[in-house]
């Protein structure tokens, strides 16, 4: 049974992918590898998880403000998420995908819901990002 | 595009400032769409953190904008880069990365940026004034900034910070504004003992907590000591902004706009209380460590941020104490001191250089251990001093990390392993 959800688009775009979720934040410089795509902070509840083509669901980043080069060299490198969905809008991860746009033609859509909607989202429920900011939860694809 | 925009701000955005102006105004502007800002604002100063890290897009990004002609309008100083640019051949890095690291750090200063390279640039040149519009990078100088100067910055990432720089324009929002500076949160330090509160331990132990309790909220402390010194907060900065993403706390009675509780919440009332006992410092020290002790050490990492001069001079003082004992660093050992040219500039002027190097401390300057592949790949276990440098190197560097005190880390490295002694903490 699948629901729509709405959201705010921060950076738009379309997407699609497998839900990667979290509950605690993490800073992309020292949590992810943007050679590999590895969550690579050894704090972290994702630790070792790849994020490459997923839709990562994270509150929101933390800490280093090289988070932003860390998503666009992943974006540039092809590991990125395919979309990332927040609770709180973050500057910085934003930041990284607009200037992946400004500088390559490349970005990831980056979109923020409220909380109810946020928090109802599981590990590998499909999702599809629509560049309006609805996201799609276990829809059937091309209904 | 909803965004108010002066006739300079058009003028950039159509390219009449040339096409790197023009790129990093689009930047600009797109962020304050994101911030839903109704317009822009001047900043007067800016700190690059862009310059630090050395990947494909950032060398990239920097070389379109400098052969695009952009330069910076403000005074703008330069974060540590990928490179101790004097002394690299001594590090062992590889050719290939150095030359792209010095095209990387030459475009930068041909844009007009001061070549600082430096991740405490409050310590260094052009501190902000109180209440000055700044635009920084660099987390731990954020938080500095705003909270220990009072001046006024958001979180500017890698590389909006530049961009800023250029236009000499934010989005007019978040930390900019007087009234989304009020505390958020009160934490309340209770029966911690004098002694603890005056080591340095404590100001990176609270930094930690205070980051996991914090998220993105604006903490407000209650009980810090009036003494705290620059290279206390320095370094509670460095961790709490680690840890969670801390841009800006209070300590009433301390920071500049927090002389009073009613001052520190601007006549509000906190959202949430919290008490901080002895326990839960105890707890967030431990967390800080990865590496048991008794671990065989290989490295210990100082200056994350970068040391300063007095620094230098309590290593210098803890490595006497151990020589005039005829102790020596463990053969085993690297010793590594992360420092900016300024204050090694004045290193050079004081009378205890030579005792460092004696010891065997390896001083780097312009970069740091994050930055910089100077890590041996066999490293297994680093020591530090550092809540900012415990926390990324396990992911980083791919190491265990063990956190102490800067006596803890000369006594360790003169034992070759991981010994951290402080009955402080042990009393119940």
């Amino acid at each position: 049974m699948g629901k729509i959800l709405t959201g705010k688009p921060v950076v738009p775009g379309s997407a699609e992918g497998a839900a990667l979720v979290s509950k605690e934040p993490l800073s992309f410089w020292g949590g992810i590898s943007p050679q590999t795509g590895e969550v690579i902070d050894r704090r972290h509840d994702l630790s070792g998880s790849i994020v490459t083509g997923k839709i990562f669901v994270l509150p929101t980043g933390r800490g280093s403000s090289t988070s932003s080069a860390t998503l666009m060299e992943s974006i540039r490198t092809g590991v990125a998420p395919a979309a990332i969905i927040n609770l709180s809008i973050d500057p910085i991860l934003a930041l990284g995908s607009i200037v992946a746009d400004e500088l390559y033609h490349q970005t990831i859509p980056i979109v923020v819901l409220p909380e109810e909607d946020f928090l109802s989202i599981r590990k590998d429920d499909y999702l599809i990002i629509k560049p309006d900011g609805k996201v799609l939860v276990n829809e059937q694809r091309d209904k | 595009m909803s965004i108010k925009l002066s006739k300079h701000d058009k003028q950039l955005l159509d390219g009449q400032h040339g096409e790197g102006a023009r790129l990093a105004m689009r930047i600009v502007v797109r962020m304050a769409e994101v911030h839903e800002a109704a317009e822009l604002m001047d900043v007067t100063q800016a700190h690059i953190d862009g310059c630090g890290l050395l990947s494909e897009t950032g060398l990239e990004f920097a070389e379109t904008l400098a052969a695009k002609g952009a330069r910076v309008s403000v005074p703008t100083t330069l974060n540590m880069g990928p490179l101790d640019l004097q002394n690299w051949q001594k590090f062992g890095i590889d050719e290939d990365f150095a030359g792209k690291a010095i095209r990387q750090a030459k475009a930068y200063t041909d844009m007009g940026c001061i070549p600082t390279w430096t991740c405490a640039p409050y310590q260094s040149y052009l501190t902000p004034r109180f209440g000055q519009q700044i635009a920084w990078g660099e987390s731990n100088a954020i938080c500095y900034a705003n909270s220990v100067l009072g001046a006024r910055t958001n979180r500017y990432g890698d590389y909006m910070d530049i961009c800023a720089a250029i236009t000499g324009r934010v989005p007019r929002c978040g930390l900019h504004l007087a009234e989304n500076r009020k505390g958020q949160l009160l934490l309340r330090l209770k029966d911690i003992d004098a002694a603890i509160m005056q080591s340095n331990e404590f100001y990176v132990t609270l930094g930690h907590l205070i980051g996991s309790l914090a998220g993105d909220k604006i903490p407000v402390i209650e009980g810090l000591d009036a003494g705290a010194s620059g290279d206390q907060l320095k370094a509670m900065c460095a961790a709490a902004a680690s840890s969670g993403a801390v841009a800006l706390f209070h300590a009433i009675g301390l920071t500049p706009e927090a002389n009073t509780f009613e001052q520190a919440f601007q006549g509000g009332r906190p959202e949430r209380i919290i008490d901080i006992g002895l326990s839960d410092l105890r707890n967030a020290r431990s967390e800080l460590s990865t590496a048991k002790e008794g671990a065989h050490l290989d490295l210990v990492v100082l200056g994350c941020p970068h040391f300063s001069y007095n620094e230098f001079r309590e290593l210098s003082d803890l490595i006497e104490a151990k020589t005039e004992k005829g102790k020596k660093l463990h053969p085993d050992v690297r010793f590594v001191v992360i420092s900016s040219q300024t204050s090694y500039a004045l290193l050079q002027r004081g009378d205890f250089l030579d005792r460092l190097t004696a010891f065997g401390t390896e001083i780097t300057l312009d970069t740091c251990v994050f930055h910089t592949p100077m890590v041996a790949e066999d490293t297994k276990v680093i020591m530090t001093n550092s809540g900012k440098c415990a926390y990324y190197a396990p992911g980083e560097l791919n190491v265990r990390v063990a956190f102490g005190s800067m006596a803890d880390c000369v006594e360790s490295s003169v034992n070759g392993k991981v010994c951290r002694k402080d009955p402080l903490w042990e009393k119940s």
